[in-house]
């Protein structure tokens, strides 16, 4: 049965070569990948119920002797990621074929979608299986290398700019991972997990808390914590919906696992969770602060994203066994809810021609469904009882209580704040793009002073003084070059003109696919699902908390006892 | 474990450069920090790998004058990564030469909006946006 636990690498990535290969046939290419994906949901299932019953699932590549080799873990952990990231990506994958992104001539000139999708996939699969920190290495390179690919699709301006600043900062975080693997390999001779769990403890403090320092600061690049989240928030509205949607879903939890996963594999003393629970505090109050700014709703909901992404690491920096299963349960919950919004955006995007709130209005008569398919999500990523976001929030902050630290419960306090400013960011979009009529959204926007006109002729008062080479406003001094490139970005995907103009001249798509809403319904009735099986869901995981806080289960597993 | 002075004088010195470089604003010079910052990283595996030894090829060395072998096998596929990138971003270079006539790399638009709110001294959209709704008519005679 372990020739299960590398399937979800392996089909994917068969299933990219099979799909370049029938790249003139649209047809067969969507049956290929529609299959490959769901293969890939079953496994992981089987594989979950496989490592709850009977252990971790290790599988040796390679055919060396272990410990030598690579091994490919499937513990409680990495099956539960691993099956909801599944999910998500066949429901993800449904939607943007019926989006029809695939044979789009403009979007994408050569048929790659198909392939880098599943590359990413895989990589995402290698990630929550990787048994050693050089394949975990890889596999963030395999799926970075496709989010390139995908985010830059079609080569437009906006896409390259958003993509070059997202390209340096992985680069960047991937030179990183390196010297760090380096430190690690120079401290302990080792790569492999299970065997750093046991070498680690013996290195002196200040070597182990320089490995971890490097690991954490690594991944939080990767999960978006908040001093390391300023590239999110701009590059991933730029990209299509669909793209958009499995990023926030699942690119991010990766990063968050890497996390978990070293806490509390490698460094179960945790001389950091001090600082892990200050950057989640910080992530949770600044990222909702972010998004409650925000006048376009991609934006805002990936300033959510980093927001929530707080949550999770609260419940890691805890590190008691109920943090962990809170933060688990919060993972599973976060990356359902975040793709079936950004999906859902995807159809506004389409049904109303924009995003941005401005130029929104009335589609709550316009499109009923769509009214529903947001606000269901959007309520459960506040935590309105009974769904899911709220358990996970309870539990979390119920572990916050019981740890009972000033910090612990200060943490309690900033998520319960969080949790407010969510609804009241969520509600205003609600309330702006859905209920107000279009007209009035003209209205409102017409009174607005325009930001594209140049700020000096409109407002004569605001004084500019030209002094030794800056230019001075109010009390800041800005460089003239600044104020040039300040002026000189701008959103080139936004629309001339709003819902209200698009209704009056009758130039909107009547009615939105039925092969793009089902997949968005799926989505939610998903999210929704998890509310329904929350009880045995919350047991597994308390179970895998306790394994992570064992640690002797996966070690053993891999090592099969004695050896190192 | 006694290590070598001159890699790591070589990979720091490298790393240095490549930081640098990476601050630059032109996405070439980036490219090639990236690169120079890479090489230095390469190097640091080889001081990860402790003491030279003989080429490790069973049969021939004896085990215990091998070199560790490992850390070459982490470089070369760090070496294969770094090329894919390279051509990723050279390819991403060229794209934003045909948009901009340049490869800076640009600005965050928030941050250029924020900006430009800043030097016009105004609050942001939605922050108007937030009243939206019920004093529709206070703020169109404002504006008017």
């Amino acid at each position: 049965m372990t020739l299960l636990v590398p399937l979800p690498v392996i089909l994917p990535l068969l299933g990219a070569g099979a799909a370049l290969m029938l790249s003139g046939r649209p047809r067969a290419q969507r049956t290929v990948s529609l299959s490959v994906l769901t293969a890939v949901v079953a496994i992981a299932a089987v594989l979950l119920v496989r490592a709850d019953q009977h252990g971790p699932q290790v599988a040796w590549l390679g055919a060396w002797t272990p410990p030598l080799g690579i091994s490919l873990v499937a513990d409680r952990l990495s099956a539960l990621m691993l099956l909801v990231s599944a999910v998500v990506t066949l429901l993800v994958f449904a939607y943007s074929v019926g989006q029809g992104m695939t044979g789009d001539a403009r979007e994408a000139p050569v048929s790659i979608y198909h392939p880098t999708f599943l590359v990413l996939v895989a990589g995402v699969s290698n990630a929550f299986l990787a048994g050693d920190l050089f394949n975990l290495f890889v596999s963030f390179e395999m799926l970075l290398f496709a989010s390139y690919v995908l985010l830059t699709l079609g080569g437009t301006a906006t896409r390259i700019r958003a993509g070059t600043i997202y390209v340096v900062v992985n680069m960047l975080s991937s030179s990183l991972f390196l010297i760090s693997i380096a430190a690690v390999y120079a401290a302990t001779g080792s790569l492999n997990l299970a065997q750093l769990a046991q070498r680690i403890e013996e290195l002196p403090d200040a070597v182990s808390l320089t490995l971890q320092l490097l690991l954490l600061v690594t991944f939080s690049v990767k999960a978006a914590v908040f001093p390391l989240s300023l590239w999110l928030p701009d590059s991933y509205p730029t990209a299509p919906a669909p793209v958009t949607a499995v990023f926030a879903g699942l690119l991010t939890k990766v990063g968050v696992y890497a996390i978990l996963r070293m806490q509390t594999l490698l460094f179960p003393d945790s001389p950091l969770t001090d600082l892990l629970l200050w950057a989640a505090l910080v992530t949770m109050v600044i990222g909702i602060l972010g998004a409650v700014a925000q006048s376009d709703i991609k934006r805002m909901l990936s300033f959510t994203l980093v927001s929530h992404i707080g949550y999770m690491i609260f419940g890691i920096g805890l590190a008691t066994e109920a943090g962990i299963s809170g933060a688990v349960f919060y993972v599973a919950h976060h990356i359902t809810i975040q793709t079936a919004l950004f999906l859902v955006v995807g159809l506004i995007e389409r049904r109303a021609g924009s995003t941005a709130l401005l130029r929104l209005g009335g589609l709550a008569r316009l499109a009923p469904v769509l009214g529903i398919l947001f606000f269901v999500p959007a309520m459960n990523l506040a935590g309105i009882p009974p769904m899911s976001g709220f358990l996970g929030k309870v539990g979390l902050l119920q572990a916050g209580l019981e740890a009972g630290t000033p910090l612990a419960v200060a943490l309690v306090a900033g998520g319960v704040v969080t949790s407010l400013l969510t609804l009241y960011a969520v509600a205003k979009t609600w309330t702006i793009a859905f209920w107000r009529t279009p007209e009035q959204a003209h209205e409102t926007a017409q009174a607005l002073p325009n930001p594209g006109e140049e700020a000096d002729t409109q407002h004569p008062s605001v004084t500019m003084v030209r002094h030794r080479g800056h230019v001075h406003v109010g009390g800041t001094a800005y460089a003239p070059f600044d104020l040039e490139a300040a002026r000189r970005v701008r959103d080139d995907d936004e629309p001339d003109r709003d819902l209200y103009q698009l209704l009056r001249d009758d130039q909107l798509p009547d009615r939105l696919p039925p092969s793009m809403v089902l997949p968005t319904a799926a989505l939610v009735a998903f999210s929704l699902a998890f509310t329904l099986v929350a009880g045995p869901l919350f047991g597994y995981t308390d179970r895998t908390a306790k394994d992570l806080l064992q640690r002797s289960p996966y070690v053993d597993a891999v090592l099969g006892g004695g050896s190192r | 474990m006694s290590t070598n002075l001159t890699l790591i004088v070589t990979a720091s010195a490298l790393i240095g450069c490549g930081v640098y470089l990476v601050l630059e604003r032109s996405l070439t010079r980036v490219l090639v920090g990236l690169l120079v910052m890479g090489n230095g990283i390469n190097l640091l595996f080889l001081i990860a790998g402790g003491r030279a030894g003989d080429a490790p090829l069973k049969g021939s060395t004896a085990p215990s004058a091998m070199s560790d072998p490992l850390p070459q096998a982490l470089v070369l596929t760090a070496i294969v990564i770094a090329l894919g990138t390279t051509a990723f971003l050279l390819a991403m270079a060229h794209r934003s030469w045909q948009l901009n006539s340049n490869d800076d790399v640009q600005d965050d638009v928030e941050d250029a909006s924020i900006r430009r709110l800043a030097a016009a001294d105004e609050a942001s959209d939605s922050h108007d946006l937030a009243t939206g709704g019920q004093d529709d008519d206070v703020r169109t005679e404002e504006g008017a």
